[in-house]
């Protein structure tokens, strides 16, 4: 994970946000990825969402696992805690890290290399087991550091740059979480900020896994003519099925939908996702209908964005395993050893 | 039938049955019969890799003496299983006694006249009480416990007492099992003479003892050491671990009104991310860990090479079974030694605890957490399926009120608070363990955890110097893990003596009692058991003291003398192995015909 510190100027007047942090303050160390790459735009918008959430650096936690996605956790929110495991192998290490402290806000930052094959598996079971967190999949169809393989989700038929074709069929991450039980299923593309920043926030704020595959073109081995991850074939073939607002809990929702345009979400902080429909037969609550939808336009090579599936009331890792609100790291240990009288008695049972 | 000697408390049952049949609590039954009478006994399982209707057979050993070790003799046999009878006649040691399920006629070319077989119709009165097909089965096994009692002479009274303790909830359950053995008992009295001389005779009462498995008490090492968070793949023979661990945390850590849990169980997708997760949970401050067994190891070994260099604290517990490969699950062996030792690639090397019974499960358990926290590091708790999953007699479990946790070098929120900046990999003490921060305790502790290249600073390097500075400080550190885990326990022969033998982990029983079989030949020997690695100064100085040291393992490529060999520079021709790796608990026989067979050549050359 190569990085360079950023030099850090305060500039009188920056705003600041409610805990009186500026943007600069959840920015990290400068990115040594390729000029362009789409990473960047994301962890620019990672940024931003967790500069509006005011969210104090030191309770977010930051993991990933390898590969060009797995370095960006060094370049934002400087003050967080870092984790870059090992590959494929974020979903496991985030588990454990909010078993042991729930009340940490969790981001892991994986890619498709990372979450479709080698961590194929983690991926699955941490979307099964709802853990709260933001996974965020920075999607290129191609392996990086390793100089141009296809990876997991490439589309057959996409071309190589050296021309070769890929034949194999593509994992997609939003149809599987989805198919997986998925409680919070987004797609974006790193070229949309303005989508990005709220569905980030709404991924940090829901109370579950939130899954967030970005669309984020590879300048160097995957932007070329005949790629379906490109720039260029990405905006072509653009497709927002919602838009997204994020309220946050003590504001007013102040603009006004017509009958059956939006669809309001409370998320268990108080907080609301306001979606607004850009097809309008399209219900991100109804699984069966976000699937067909989703398999209809993937037919016809559309790149379907925005929060296509939640459901709020499925609940995450700590509800169903009935764990304490307080962090179990943050016990006292009196709490937690029953003493020599209860080992005495237990032992009675064992004569 | 032949002449029987007098075998009064010192003597070997075997019993044969189906499994999944209730044979286990009527095994059970047994043993705790003989524990109450005050006869120091264990009881060992051997049971196939199925769930139900393959042989299984569970062998209990009673001895005035108190030696718990399988000793390779059989007293008296219970074939409850037509299909191994063959078998299980062949095993019963000259002039023991065979009892079998007379309702069916066994193979009349099958006898044996050093031997007495003794035929009783279980299945046919256990059919004419009961109704119920199942219940009929379960009985059936219940009535031999009925028939022992009355050949070995166990007291009634107490089998009657364990009942009522057993089914306090289900008092109808007392009465048919009571009925169950009051058929073989009074069938047993008319038939045969009764006692046998091999029997039972009340001795005492045990007092200050327990009868427990290895796993329940590494589990309960684990909730008395704090940890919150268990993270595990369900594998053999391992699964009691956490079983157990559940139960205790169910016990002892939820809260009665709101069901609410001060603990997180996660049964993970697999071993690779039972590990992720015993370290994301470490990492965060909470007390971590994983059970498992070898193949488990092996998939973990990514996670525990990360732990190693990243300097998180994690507890591995190794419960072993026989290997290579998926091996044989049910069985025993010691032979992770190796992997856990270096387990994943780099140089990397971890501390490991080897317990001996289930007392020092307890113990060990607790200070496995210790250790890994005073040093940032895997800690592997090497436990073996016959400490684990069998029944041991131990002395009561004890509990220091007093006990606080070694939580190691955390810097707290007012300690970050007056420093300047924080630095991860800092050698600040000189002892090689440098100082860690936890995520949501304050701005200036955060720091980026990687397994990639880093300096002391804790920022990514691929700087030559600053790579190698890192890794010798680990060195450094693993000097101060010398220091920091438990010294071997040494016994003195008493006797001048040229030989001696080390030992670890569940060989110990078979060593302590081939020690005393050996010394009434004139053989003596000076015993180290072995406690953890890395290996300290004491060890060093054992091994120096003595020219010829058998070292006694359960495996086949005798990795504790390798790694004595690596650690100590001891000389090769000063080990001589002792192994045994057959997959059954070693016998003592084992250790005894060893050394009497090296000390012959020896005398011999």
């Amino acid at each position: 994970m190569t990085y360079i510190q950023k030099p850090k100027i305060d500039l009188p007047g920056r705003e600041k946000n409610a805990i009186g942090l500026t943007l600069r303050d959840y920015e990290g160390g400068l990115s040594t990825l390729c000029a362009g790459c789409g990473h960047d735009s994301i962890t620019a918008a990672i940024v931003q969402a967790f500069y509006e959430l005011a969210i104090p650096p030191e309770n977010v936690i930051k993991l990933s696992g390898i590969g060009c996605s797995s370095k960006t956790p060094a370049y934002f929110v400087q003050g967080a805690h870092g984790f870059n495991s090992v590959h494929g192998r974020m979903p496991s290490v985030a588990t454990g890290a909010l078993a042991g402290n729930r009340s940490l806000v969790c981001i892991g930052v994986s890619g498709d290399g990372d979450s479709l094959s080698i961590g194929f598996g983690q991926f699955g079971h941490v979307v099964r087991r709802n853990l709260n967190m933001l996974y965020i999949i920075e999607n290129n169809g191609v392996y990086g550091l390793t100089k141009g393989q296809f990876s997991a989700s490439a589309d057959p038929g996409s071309k190589a740059k050296k021309g070769e074709v890929n034949v194999m069929q593509s994992i997609d991450p939003v149809a599987t979480a989805i198919a997986l039980g998925g409680s919070f299923v987004a797609r974006g593309f790193s070229g949309d900020r303005d989508q990005l920043v709220p569905l980030i926030k709404a991924g940090i704020r829901h109370e579950g896994c939130a899954i967030l595959d970005v669309i984020s073109p590879c300048v160097t081995f995957n932007d070329h003519e005949g790629s379906t991850k490109s720039y260029a074939y990405t905006r072509k073939n653009y497709h927002p099925a919602v838009y997204t607002d994020f309220v946050p809990p003590a504001e007013e929702i102040k603009v006004k939908y017509g009958e059956g345009e939006a669809i309001s979400v409370t998320l268990h902080d108080g907080s609301k996702i306001r979606l607004r429909k850009a097809d309008n037969d399209y219900d991100p609550s109804e699984r069966s209908a976000v699937m067909h939808y989703l398999e209809a336009q993937r037919a016809k090579g559309e790149v379907v964005t925005g929060l296509l599936f939640i459901d709020e009331d499925l609940p995450e890792m700590h509800a169903i395993s009935r764990t304490e609100r307080a962090p179990l790291a943050r016990r006292s240990f009196a709490d937690l050893s029953p003493g020599a009288a209860a080992l005495a008695r237990l032992q009675k049972g064992m004569r | 039938m032949s002449a029987t000697q007098s075998r009064v408390n010192d003597f070997v049952l075997k019993i044969g049955t189906v499994n999944g049949t209730g044979s286990a609590s009527a095994n059970g039954l047994l043993m705790k019969a003989l524990f109450r009478m005050g006869i120091p006994v264990t009881g060992k399982n051997l049971f196939p890799s199925n769930i139900q209707g393959l042989p299984t057979w569970y062998e209990v050993r009673a001895n005035k003496d108190g030696y718990i070790s399988r000793s390779g003799r059989v007293d008296v046999m219970v074939a409850m299983n037509a299909q191994t009878y063959k078998q299980d006649l062949a095993e019963v040691s000259s002039g023991g006694f065979l009892i079998y399920d007379s309702t069916w006629p066994r193979e009349t070319t099958l006898r044996r006249d050093d031997i007495t077989v003794l035929g009783v119709p279980l299945a046919r009165m256990a059919n004419e009480h009961f109704k119920v097909a199942r219940v009929r089965i379960l009985m059936k096994n219940v009535a031999y416990v009925g028939v022992l009692a009355a050949l070995l002479d166990i007291d009634l009274d107490i089998i009657r007492q364990l009942l009522k303790e057993t089914f306090a909830d289900k008092p109808k359950l007392v009465d048919s099992n009571l009925e169950a053995i009051m058929l073989g008992y009074d069938y047993a009295m008319k038939q045969f003479t009764c006692p046998l001389p091999v029997r039972a005779e009340k001795m005492g009462d045990n007092a200050g003892k327990v009868m427990m498995e290895g796993n329940a008490a590494a589990a309960l090492g684990a909730v008395y050491a704090g940890a919150t968070v268990g993270a595990w793949y369900p594998i053999t023979p391992s699964t009691s671990v956490m079983d157990a661990f559940k139960s205790y945390c169910d016990m002892f850590r939820t809260d009665r009104e709101s069901g609410e849990r001060r603990y997180c169980i996660i049964q993970a997708e697999d071993e690779l991310a039972a590990a992720g997760i015993v370290l994301g949970a470490n990492w965060t401050g909470a007390r971590a860990f994983t059970p498992t067994s070898g193949p488990g190891i092996s998939l973990m070994s990514e996670f525990i090479g990360f732990a190693y260099y990243a300097e998180i604290p994690a507890v591995f517990m190794d419960i072993q079974r026989v290997g290579p490969s998926t091996g044989m699950p049910t069985r025993t062996q010691q032979c992770d030694l190796m992997l856990a030792a270096f387990a994943s690639h780099g140089d990397t090397r971890h501390p490991m605890l080897f317990p001996c019974d289930p007392k020092e499960c307890f113990e060990l358990s607790v200070k496995a957490f210790d250790l890994a926290e005073r040093l940032q590091t895997p800690v592997f708790f090497m436990s073996d399926l016959d400490i684990g999953m069998n029944d041991w007699m131990i002395d009561e479990l004890q509990w220091d009120d007093q006990y606080q946790p070694d939580r190691g070098k955390v810097l707290t929120a007012e300690q970050l608070e007056g420093i300047d900046k924080f630095h991860r990999y800092l050698d600040r003490d000189g002892d090689g363990i440098p100082w860690r921060t936890l995520p949501g305790e304050h701005p200036k502790g955060a720091y980026f955890v990687r397994g990639s290249g880093h300096n002391r600073y804790g920022a990514y390097t691929e700087d030559a110097q600053e790579y190698q500075d890192v890794l010798d400080r680990l060195l450094l550190k693993w000097e101060t893990a010398k220091q920091l885990v438990p010294g071997p326990v040494v016994r003195h022969a008493g006797k001048r003596s040229e030989h001696a033998i080390v030992a670890f982990g569940s060989s110990h029983g078979a060593v302590i009692e081939a020690l005393d079989t050996l010394a009434t030949g004139g053989i003596h020997a000076d015993y180290m058991r072995l406690r953890a690695f890395p290996f300290n100064d004491d060890v060093e100085a054992f091994l120096d003291a003595h020219d010829t040291i058998f070292v006694v393992e359960q495996n086949r490529d005798a990795q504790m003398r390798s790694l004595l060999m690596l650690e100590t520079g001891v000389a090769a021709e000063k080990l001589v192995p002792v192994l045994h790796y057959n997959g059954l608990p070693i016998p003592s026989d084992c250790v005894v015909d060893a050394l009497r067979s090296h000390i012959r050549k020896e005398a011999a050359a």
